[in-house]
């Protein structure tokens, strides 16, 4: 019964989402008030019943109905519980339930939160929400139904592919989708108002909010994916510029970009036809990356089939999205006025040289991650494209763009003082210097990257401190000046200034862990010592031990530094019975210092095994920046300013008690 | 303004059509490489199924026979394999043609699951009419 009340559902929220689609659309366009109420009860009824829809499947996957084909092909009566409820987003159908739900969650927050949002702007958002609904209802309706009945019913089930049964996986998808699904809020938002024709402060001020959102999320899940692939796959490496992360990182670029050009639309009223490009864009991005991984053209652990009818739904989709919207920007965007041309030295200049660099650096990974698939259609040649090439373009766009972030909000908008700004930045700049002349003395003149980066690290995390420090005047009037200044700061600020902090950690993770990381790669017999670092790891003994739903083999380290003991790491090689797979567990000892990372790898037959022993210091830092990053978001989301509605709200408690003080 | 976006733009040009040059690598089947001319020391990339009993493990270094059924070619691997990497399986490898024709591989890559196979795996199998739908399946 549960899988046809799922199934039934799903129908009927594509009802309610056609309805939503049309009748609150025309009713906006003739100006007639109940067509457009409609939208925001039609938004509620789809929620609950992609509600209904996703917890039946899930429902189903917990009690292991092995009726339903979606429960065979991806469960075991033996999996542990969390995977059997993450087992749920963990494959095509599934996956794409869970967008569905995400999707009509956000419609139904702007259904509850937007009551203050103009009539005409609300219903145009809510009935575009409702067409990608549809699209991706359909979809899921005619080509990939997570509500199969398999008869007769197999007794046990094909298991979740193991490289996915991790804690950190079970939650990277879902974060992942809501970053992706919240950009759809940006697009419904420039959708509407291409209609309306009208872009305005109060418009950037209802999308920066939804942006910052989806961004928060998705810089969640980009990290949660990193980390994964950091411990699980046993790589030791933390990205690969693989076309399936290159397929998240692309929105992240744009929508990043998209958040800084909304500022700009906010505080000055100017850049409105980018902003508005960059927000269809940004979700067309997501689209693309969903498409990307979901329709196995490139191939991954995310690629769960290749259905050829899949693929061509999806770029069918994506055809109508981006042609649909792109052709309804050339139409309108001229009609939008924008609040004339600025001085170049400007903040606002300097969030245009940011969104400049961010987008170049989205179309060449763009360029990097597609150039492979068009090679082939067009001359049936294969190529890769691998880490070489994005780092070869990447790290050029982004020292800039990390050297300008110091300086850009120390700049006044309108008209900003280069010179003062560079100025003010002596500190940071002595910094930098100490940094790269430290590393170039420990290192012995080594990589100028190295030294690049770690001079980068000093001028954005002191660059950051003396804006803040600027912004309340530290040391230039008395400390309870100062902390006064403080308090009332905007919570914005903070965030910025805490996002800004997060990325100089990020990169201090990246440059410091690429630089001093030291490995060991070889093949130990039981009692030999290697050093890697400063650390000496003894294998002590190898023997099997039992899991829960696999046989491990489990290598036991003592590492030890000085003589001392440090810790004892326990690296695996693990077989799953079901579905029959071989996978690493390594072994990591993680501090804010350093980590140490082992893994085991096969015997020789010798008595030996295959071993790979890594010291990264600093390496933490990559995630923890991100969510430092995030943190600031967060900060940033909780200033009043930010609160959805709370503007438009103040202004009608204005208008309220100005009422009441004209009839008193 | 349009003078920054442009400069941006070219500089940006610039940097993919210099990284493409240096960085973009070609795939090569067994049977190519016995066709196409491949420099020494071009990197490339190659694939094809683990010839049954192939594996020579000497250390930490491997040997192994890679084949589209038309064509072998030796690789030898330094480093730790992959969890997957298995002989009758596919499997994709990275590196440079070495003296008599050895491919030194730098980076052998499997797939991540049993049911996966190397998309160009598959097209050099099927041009050797070798390729057995739902086999590997």
């Amino acid at each position: 019964m549960i899988a046809e009340t799922g199934h039934f559902a799903m129908i009927l929220a594509l009802a309610v989402a056609l309805v939503q689609g049309t009748l609150p659309l025309v009713g906006a366009q003739r100006n007639h008030l109940p067509w457009m109420a409609m939208a925001g009860p039609a938004a509620l009824a789809q929620c609950l019943l992609a509600a209904i829809a996703f917890f039946s499947l899930m429902t189903a996957h917990i009690v292991s109905d092995f009726s339903v084909l979606n429960v065979v092909q991806n469960s075991h009566s033996a999996k542990p519980m969390l995977y059997k409820v993450a087992g749920v987003w963990g494959n095509h159908e599934g996956s794409l339930l869970l967008w569905i739900f995400i999707l009509t969650v956000y419609g139904a927050a702007v259904a509850l939160f937007g009551r203050n949002l103009p009539a005409g702007l609300r219903a145009r958002v809510l009935a575009v929400q409702a067409w990608i609904a549809i699209g991706f209802l359909l979809f899921t309706l005619l080509t990939s139904n997570p509500f199969v009945r398999v008869d007769p019913a197999p007794a046990d089930g094909q298991g979740l592919n193991p490289l996915l049964q991790d804690p950190g996986l079970a939650f990277h998808p879902p974060f992942l989708y809501l970053g992706y699904v919240g950009f759809s809020m940006a697009f419904a938002f420039a959708i509407a108002a291409l209609i309306e024709g009208r872009v305005d402060p109060a418009w950037a001020r209802w999308v920066r909010p939804w942006t910052l959102v989806a961004w928060c999320f998705l810089t969640t899940g980009i990290a949660m994916g990193s980390w994964w692939a950091y411990y699980t796959l046993g790589w030791g490496g933390w990205w690969y510029w693989d076309p399936v992360e290159n397929a998240s990182f692309m929105p992240w670029l744009a929508g990043t970009a998209l958040l800084h050009s909304a500022i700009v639309v906010e505080k000055r009223d100017s850049l409105k036809s980018w902003t508005i490009l960059l927000a269809i864009l940004t979700f067309t991005l997501s689209l693309l990356g969903t498409f990307l991984v979901r329709s196995g053209v490139l191939t991954s652990v995310h690629a769960f089939a290749s259905d050829p009818a899949r693929g061509i739904f999806i770029l069918a989709f994506l055809v109508l999205v981006v042609g649909g919207s792109l052709v309804l920007f050339a139409v309108r965007a001229p009609t939008l006025q924008s609040g004339g041309l600025f001085a170049p030295l400007s903040r606002e200049g300097a969030l245009v040289l940011n969104n400049l660099l961010l987008a170049t650096a989205c179309g060449t990974v763009l360029l990097g991650t597609l150039y492979p698939l068009l090679l082939d259609a067009i001359t049936g040649e294969k190529v890769s494209v691998g880490p070489p090439f994005f780092n070869a373009v990447f790290i050029p766009l982004m020292v800039p763009l990390i050297g300008a972030l110091a300086i850009g909000p120390l700049l006044a908008w309108k008209r900003g003082d280069l010179a003062g700004a560079i100025g003010r930045l002596k500190a940071a700049f002595a910094f930098a210097a100490i940094m790269a002349l430290g590393t170039w003395w420990w290192l012995s003149n080594g990589p100028l990257l190295a030294v690049l980066g770690m001079a980068l690290v000093g001028w954005l995390a002191v660059g950051v401190l003396v804006e803040l420090a600027e912004r309340l005047r530290l040391f230039r009037v008395p400390l309870a000046e100062s902390w006064a200044r403080a308090r009332h700061l905007p919570r914005a600020t903070y965030g910025m200034s805490i996002a800004h902090f997060g990325v100089a950690l990020v990169v201090l993770g990246i440059a410091a862990s690429g630089t001093w990381q030291s490995d060991y790669l070889g093949v130990l017999k039981p009692g030999q010592t290697v050093t890697v670092g400063p650390y000496d790891f003894t294998l002590q003994s190898v023997g099997p031990v039992p899991g829960p739903n696999y046989q491990a083999m489990r290598g036991t380290f003592l590492v030890s530094r000085d003589g001392q003991p440090v810790a004892v790491m326990q690296p695996e090689t693990r077989r799953y019975p079901v579905p029959p797979m071989d996978t690493t567990s390594s072994a990591l000892r993680a501090t804010p210092i350093a980590d140490l990372y082992a893994v085991i790898g096969e015997p020789d037959g010798k008595g030996g095994y295959a071993a790979r022993l890594y010291h990264k210091p600093l390496v933490s830092w990559i995630w923890l920046g991100a969510m430092v990053m995030v943190l600031g978001g967060l900060v940033s989301l909780s200033d009043r300013r930010h609160r959805v509605g709370a503007p438009s709200r103040r202004k009608g408690a204005l208008a309220g008690a100005a009422v009441e003080a004209a009839r008193a | 303004m349009v003078l920054a976006g442009m400069t941006a733009l070219g500089v940006a040009t610039a940097l993919v059509l210099t990284a493409f040059r240096d960085n973009i690598v070609f795939f090569y089947s067994p049977s190519d490489i016995q066709t196409k001319h491949v420099a020494p020391g071009q990197r490339i990339r190659i694939g094809g199924l683990v010839e049954a009993k192939s594996v020579v493990r000497e250390g930490n270094t491997t040997e192994f026979v890679v084949t589209d059924k038309a064509h072998d070619l030796k690789v030898r691997y330094t480093g730790l394999l992959p969890d997957l990497f298995r002989e009758g399986q596919g499997v994709v490898a990275n590196g440079k043609l070495g003296p008599g024709g050895i491919f030194i591989a730098d980076e052998v890559l499997a797939k991540h699951d049993e049911k996966y196979m190397p998309p160009e795996v598959v097209d050099a199998l099927k041009k050797t009419g070798h390729w057995e739908e739902g086999a590997t399946r």
